[in-house]
């Protein structure tokens, strides 16, 4: 057996990967990356978007074919072709968007696509085993219920038990509290804390500090596809990698100056809406947001948020209630008369609904304010100063891309991101709403983002935001309101906001019985 | 050695091009196997199809009779196709821009002034074309009825409603029990070029192709179809009136098609009998897809497919082959082009010699 010369460490590494290149056309995503891990550790893979962390996972998990590099499990050499190869040496991945079957149980999920299954499996052993699985590692979960029935949590255990059951030794968890409340995250980390002294080990992609800080016990940080940087985490602190992750030190503490709320911009009385399903997904939201004010809604994703951005932007009819902009009824308006309004939107589904990815650049980011003179004249179009247009936009958004013509949807999810941005600041007229606009982002790109929401905000604009990300909301919004199966929980300004009552909230609490349980600290 | 697709960095030009002229080659190829296979020599095939098509002035414009109605119903269904709508029914929409043309000149020829009749007809030719691809239109934009379904059996009621027509109470009394209306008064034929078939019709399919081109690329509407086209999501989101656009495309491509019709029924035929619905309404699908949708390339591309046709029939005339040649040949082309679009945003990888290593095997 080869002895890899471990550093300072007694255990050997469960798992190493030497001088992993990858490189696809343009760019080399992976540049002699080195990783180890440890029996009974995690370690975390931190880094920004198209740092490469996710190629380097999908190498480990047979997706893709490294160009250079050996793989070694438990110490020996092994060659991955195919998610299969990876799970017969005990590695699964958890990718962020599940993948499992809606329609059918979590049994029936757990053991979907094992090989060696006889032709009618016996269900009630597979049942006591997930049974068993669960109480062990406290993974509440029941193995007759449809996948469609469960939460985004449950279902996030679901796939976790799915690895467990099928033997796996390594995992891989691809930003998995992206979608948990801040409760959820706490029992993740048990779950992991369990997994983990029973000498399974566990690789974090991640680009959250706090994550690493709170789950992780090495720490690789990864930038342009290179290694720069191996860690304890108990030798380290969130300033120190977010440093080593950006290249330069990062702001964390935004200029948020004191706001001054003007007029009320936008009211929703007692809004009721059905989701695409017909099912009732608001359920009597009332909001006022003022000019100069940025309204947080913080939530688990699917209590109502898309709706509520839909109702607001005209997108969506509501069954019942009104919709007031700077006092006037707008309520069940085209999404035209909305944006003439003065609404402009970030929309959540950026590929799907902000950009057309086919067209060009300078095209997307004209496309609000095509319909007025100077871009358009009489109908016809002018190309030159469309072009013009978008170069000025390009510069002062610093979007980056080859040239304006090229097609968007060859743009990282950065740009694209501040080319939505770019084109709905430009084009806004009082309100703005924001739909989880830093998602998905690295820091440097999220600093940008709430920079601009707080200039908008200084300028006197509503800015409606968005977020499942709580140190955003408590970063630059002045109130916050908390929805859960489409109700307002509460609506609090955001200095007098701390991290467990909101979560609280979004886990069903109201403000008012949090008020009157007995303060005991 | 291995293949590997790779998604390119930027979409290619070169195979924007090189894509459609090489599946002609392709198709070429794949037909001179099905000669082959029929014992006859592809090339001698070809040479002759090419000859009838193109080998003399005559021949070339007999090549334009059948390219102009593919042009001007080529450029119709681009105009839905851009935006998604599939608008198979160009075949029911020149149909009946021929019925109302023949309408028109049967019927009101005692209303209207003579120097007149012509333009009117032409107009109502128009008028009925767009009107038959407007009800898929309403339909779709307002109940979200299926357009594939409702513009092709359309199609069915429009070709057996004409023929009920000149079967039935327009069948010309003196015509010998042979179907079909009176002929036209002479001053209601559409002008012919030169001492050809080939008529005006041209000039209404370079102007119309030009007037779209521009249209499509340098209008505020244009731009909102091509948005509608790429993502009808974002379109939405972006205010853009989505039902309206689809009625106007719809009337719009409908009215070429109805302008088609109107022309071989008063430049060809010169009366409404058996022979308008000669397949180019789907003909024409070919054409765009060919042509990319782009309009400027829809004319060439109609030229070929009118070659293929006419080549079709010289081969049938001078070596007894079936003139269905042609039209294989056209159905062959769409298949590589297909299968080709890969390339505008992929390209082939050639991986040679793999690093020694077993399969997920372990290694000592």
């Amino acid at each position: 057996m080869n002895e890899p010369e471990a550093e300072n460490t007694l255990k050997n590494p469960i798992l190493e990967m030497r001088g992993i290149v990858k490189q696809f056309p343009g760019i080399l995503a992976n540049d002699h990356v080195d990783l180890e891990l440890y029996p009974g550790e995690v370690l975390s893979l931190l880094g920004e978007n198209g740092a490469g962390k996710s190629t380097l996972m999908n190498c480990l998990v047979g997706l893709y074919r490294p160009d250079e590099g050996e793989i070694y499990v438990r110490g020996q050499r092994v060659d991955i072709h195919s998610p299969k190869d990876a799970a017969a040496l005990g590695i699964g991945m958890i990718h962020q968007n599940f993948k499992l079957v809606q329609t059918m149980t979590v049994a029936e999920n757990i053991i979907l696509g094992i090989g060696a299954l006889p032709f009618v499996p016996d269900m009630d052993a597979v049942s006591r085993r997930i049974r068993e699985l669960s109480a062990r590692y406290s993974l509440q979960v029941d193995p007759q219920a449809y996948i469609w029935q469960l939460s985004v949590g449950e279902q996030q255990r679901v796939e976790i038990l799915k690895l467990i059951y099928r033997g796996a030794e390594i995992l891989i968890l691809d930003e998995p509290t992206a979608v948990l409340t801040p409760q959820e995250s706490h029992e993740l980390a048990g779950v992991i804390k369990v997994m983990m002294a029973e000498g399974k080990s566990a690789i974090f992609i991640t680009h959250k500090m706090e994550e690493v800080m709170e789950f992780s016990d090495w720490v690789r940080v990864l930038q342009h596809g290179r290694l720069v940087a191996v860690k304890r985490t108990a030798e380290t602190s969130p300033q120190e990698l977010a440093r080593l992750m950006v290249g330069r030190e990062v702001l964390f503490r935004l200029e948020k100056r004191a706001g001054t709320p003007g007029e009320t911009l936008l009211e929703l009385r007692d809004i009721h809406a059905e989701d695409d399903k017909g099912l009732p997904a608001l359920r009597g939201v009332s909001l006022a947001l003022h000019g100069g004010e940025i309204l947080g809604i913080a939530g688990v994703a699917g209590n109502g948020q898309r709706e509520l951005t839909e109702v607001v932007t005209g997108l969506r009819k509501v069954r019942q209630g009104r919709v007031l902009v700077r006092g006037e009824e707008q309520t069940n308006r085209s999404p035209l008369t909305m944006i003439k309004a003065g609404i402009s939107h970030i929309p959540a589904d950026r590929i799907g609904m902000g950009v057309v990815g086919d067209m060009a650049v300078s095209d997307n980011l004209v496309m609000k304010g095509y319909r007025e003179a100077p871009l358009v004249e009489k109908g016809v179009l002018r190309p030159r100063r469309i072009l013009k247009y978008a170069r000025r936009l390009i510069e002062t958004f610093r979007i980056a891309t080859p040239t304006p013509q090229t097609r968007i949807k060859f743009l990282s999810g950065g740009n694209i991101q501040k080319a939505i941005l770019a084109r709905e600041i430009s084009a806004c007229e009082g309100l703005l709403v924001a739909a989880y606009p830093s998602r998905g982002l690295d820091v440097g790109a999220t600093e940008t983002v709430r920079k601009m929401l707080l200039e908008q905000r200084d300028k006197g604009m509503g800015v409606l935001l968005i977020s499942e990300d709580l140190e955003e909301l408590l970063t630059i919004a002045d109130q916050i309101a908390v929805l859960f199966e489409g109700a307002v929980m509460g609506v609090c300004p955001a200095q007098e906001a701390d991290i467990e009552s909101l979560g609280l909230m979004m886990a069903g609490v109201r403000q008012t019985e949090l008020a009157s349980a007995p303060a005991i600290a | 050695m291995r293949f590997v697709f790779e998604k390119r960095q930027s979409v290619s030009r070169q195979a924007l091009v090189l894509v459609p002229v090489g599946s002609f080659f392709v198709s070429l190829l794949l037909g001179a196997v099905l000669l082959l296979a029929s014992k006859v020599n592809p090339l001698t095939t070809y040479a002759a199809m090419a000859h009838g098509a193109f080998g003399s002035w005559y021949n070339f414009s007999e090549t334009l009779v059948k390219a102009i109605p593919l042009m001007l119903t080529g450029l119709g269904v681009s105009i839905a196709f851009r935006m998604r709508f599939w608008n198979i029914g160009a075949e029911g929409q020149l149909v009946w821009g021929g019925v109302a043309a023949a309408w028109v000149i049967i019927f009101l020829a005692d209303v209207i002034p003579p120097w007149l009749l012509l333009p009117v007809a032409l107009l109502l030719g128009v008028v009925g074309g767009a009107l038959w691809a407007g009800g898929p239109a309403v339909l779709k934009a307002t109940l979200g009825v299926d357009e594939t379904l409702t513009t092709l059996l359309l199609n069915y009621v429009a070709i057996l409603f004409s023929q009920y027509l000149y079967y039935g109470p327009w069948r010309d009394p003196e015509g010998y029990g042979f179907p079909g209306t009176v002929q036209f008064p002479q001053f209601a034929w559409l002008p012919r070029l030169g001492g050809t078939r080939a008529h005006v019709g041209l000039i209404f399919a370079i102007v119309a192709a030009a007037l779209l081109w521009f249209v499509l690329n340098r209008t505020r509407w244009g731009f909102e179809l091509k948005i509608i086209g790429e993502n009808q999501t974002a379109a939405r989101y972006l205010g853009i009136n989505i039902a309206r656009h689809i009625v106007w495309a719809m009337l719009l491509s409908g009215a070429l098609s109805g302008l088609a019709g109107a022309c071989e029924v008063t430049g060809i035929s010169r009366r409404l009998q058996q022979g308008l619905s000669l397949g180019y309404g789907y003909t024409a699908i070919i054409v765009a897809w060919l042509a990319q949708l782009n309009p400027i390339a829809v004319l060439f591309v109609a030229i070929l497919m009118g070659a293929l046709l006419v080549g079709g029939d010289q081969v049938q005339m001078m070596m007894g082959l079936p003139a269905s040649v042609g039209i294989v040949l056209q159905g062959m082309l769409l298949f590589p082009m297909l299968a080709g679009g890969l390339f505008t945003e992929y390209r082939l990888r050639i991986i040679r010699a793999e690093k020694a290593a077993p399969v997920a095997e372990v290694q000592p």
